[in-house]
């Protein structure tokens, strides 16, 4: 995991449902993660998955991911290049999903300082975000969060505790 | 310095003498629940690239979403469970028709006081109701736990909800539960360990106690608990068989809020669609056209629940405009409802008699709504398109006041049954 990264942003709004993010009637119609990437934010944003470019970053107000616990939620925006998600505060199990699939997410209100298409810079090691607007703290990951992104998800971190070869 | 409930279970799991809100922890737990999931999350645990679960123990898998299976995709999936279960050897497997896994868990002894209880539903927080620490994860979660035995947890902040007063006649846990959750809203206990206290929760059973922690992952919950107690022991016993320690807050401990409420005059409560935080009293939609009455689920398929319909609807007929479909949550429910009759009075109602699962409650089989139709029903969510079409509307109230709205056709108050 890259201790700094900068992107450009997409910014949302409160209370975006899983059911925006990733729509229920695909959960168990599509399967592979690339053709998730394809209906990312269909009902919240349509020009998203045109104009997406990987590195992007997602900046959102609070409570981001609520609704059901589905895991493709997470997937399809991974799979659409996004490289970090910046909220207010993340539903519960929205955060154990990106945690557990190695996207990291930040919880801070740096979506005060920035507007879509411009850019910011999170230091994962200073516990910072630099926008436009100001700069915005948040707590660093404990080493157990951290050691699980930097694994690249819970299944590599799994195997890598049991001692399992690729 | 004083600790919470969820303070002091994480802390003795994870061999800690102390933990604070915001840590992770990584424990063992007690107890790993999946249901018909189980067939996805098997696959993922195979992809691991482990050949068997780390404690075959741990795992209670239990068959009720979509049960008996409703099309050959269901039915392939069940298939698969029955030959991992067979494969890993895991005892606690309940088949087709023992229940839906909230109710069944407990009744098979599998949740007690202090145990860390995690499991690959969003309402699993239902176990607080016998002092457990019981949380939601997701089905990749629930792979490495099998592959682990381990899992991460992060220490909660902890709300605590004190209910005082007596309820009044028809007045229940649910109209209570929805009551706190209209008013702290959808994301009021957001990533908290809920613990619900006062001399209300105290007088309630079992089953009462269990409508509310099922309903505080509404309101966005990690856990929640009611304190063990002599109501709780007694029904414990004979289940549980092994000892346990139970854990209680302590008195000084810290708290993000505390919330008070007092339910002497509270009114029947209902929540229209299509959000959980949607509440109003009764009287506020009394006359609400209803096609569908459903009585069931995790949240309210208790015989206390199936009797407070039964009392409303002996003797008596539903209208003949709506459907009900009763299920009770568990065989052993469905047993107990049939020797005291009760199964016979809301047949004769009129009541269409399901088998124990989840039945209509998700959409998939079994009274799946039609576009413009509405149903009222004692479940625990009323998102759009959850049962069949998303041009369809739920309510969500009591046994009771779906018992008197099914007699009348409408919404009704059922004080006035
Ligand atoms: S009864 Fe409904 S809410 Fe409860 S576990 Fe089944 S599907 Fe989920």
């Amino acid at each position: 995991m890259k201790t700094k990264i900068t992107g450009r942003v997409w910014k949302y709004g409160d209370d975006v449902n899983t059911d925006v993010i990733f729509a229920g009637k695909y959960t168990y119609s599509i399967s592979d993660p690339a053709e998730m990437a394809q209906h990312a934010l269909e009902d919240l944003d349509p020009t998203f998955t045109q104009r997406v470019h990987p590195g992007d970053i997602i900046v959102a107000g609070k409570n981001w991911g609520c609704g059901s616990s589905r895991e493709q939620a997470v997937i399809c925006l991974k799979q659409a290049g996004v490289a970090a998600i910046v909220a207010r505060s993340f539903a519960r199990i929205y955060f154990r999903n990106c945690i557990n699939h190695a996207l990291p997410i930040v919880t801070c209100d740096a979506v005060d300082g920035v507007e879509s298409g411009e850019e910011l810079t999170i230091d994962f090691a200073a516990g910072t975000v630099t926008t436009p607007g100001g700069v915005y703290t948040f707590p660093p990951f404990s080493p157990e969060v951290l050691e699980i992104l930097e694994d690249g998800g819970l299944i590599p971190h799994a195997r890598k505790q049991l001692g399992i070869k690729e | 310095m004083g600790q919470t409930f969820a303070e002091k279970v994480l802390a003795r799991k994870a061999g800690l003498e102390a933990v604070t809100p915001g840590q992770i922890v990584t424990v063992r737990p007690d107890r790993l629940l999946t249901h018909d999931n189980t067939a996805d999350i098997s696959q993922k645990f195979h992809r691991i690239g482990v050949q068997r679960v780390a404690d075959p123990t741990m795992s209670v898998i239990v068959l009720d979403h979509v049960t008996p299976a409703a099309s050959e995709t269901y039915a392939a999936n069940h298939k698969l469970i029955r030959e991992f279960v067979a494969e890993q050897g895991i005892a606690a497997f309940y088949d087709v028709g023992e229940g839906i896994c909230h109710q069944v868990l407990p009744e098979q002894g599998h949740a007690w006081p202090g145990a860390v209880i995690v499991g690959s539903d969003s309402h699993t927080p239902t176990y607080g109701a016998f002092g457990a620490f019981a949380a939601g994860i997701g089905r990749t979660e629930a792979a490495a736990v099998m592959a682990t035995g381990q899992i991460w947890l992060r220490v909660p902040e902890s709300i605590k909800i004190r209910i005082h007063g007596t309820l009044p006649p028809h007045v229940t846990a649910k109209d209570v539960i929805l009551h706190v959750i209209g008013d702290l809203r959808a994301d009021g206990a957001a990533y908290c360990s809920v613990e619900f206290t006062g001399e209300t929760v105290r007088a309630l059973s079992i089953a009462g106690r269990m409508t509310l922690t099922n309903m505080a992952a509404e309101m966005g919950a990690k856990n929640a608990v009611v304190e063990p107690d002599a109501t709780t022991r007694a029904w414990l016993a004979g289940r549980v068989t092994h000892p346990y320690a139970e854990i209680h807050a302590d008195p000084d401990a810290t708290y993000s809020r505390v919330v008070e409420y007092d339910v002497s005059d509270l009114a029947p409560q209902i929540a229209k669609p299509h959000t959980v935080d949607n509440v109003v009293p009764v009287t506020e939609v009394v006359g609400t056209q209803i096609d569908q009455c459903l009585i069931g689920t995790c949240t309210n398929g208790r015989l206390e629940d199936l009797r407070a319909a039964a009392d409303i609807l002996r003797g008596r007929h539903i209208a003949s405009s709506v459907r009900l479909l009763v299920l009770p949550a568990s065989r052993a429910i469905l047993l107990e409802a049939l020797a005291e009759g009760i199964i016979s009075d809301l047949v004769a109602s009129g009541a269409t008699l399901l088998n124990p699962g989840c039945g209509p409650c998700l959409g998939a089989h079994q009274g799946c709504m039609a576009p413009g139709e509405v149903t009222l029903s004692t479940a625990n969510r009323n998102f759009k398109g959850r049962m069949g079409s998303k041009e369809a509307f739920i309510y969500l109230g009591s046994p009771a006041t779906v018992a008197a709205s099914a007699l009348a056709g409408v919404i009704s108050d059922p004080r006035e049954a």
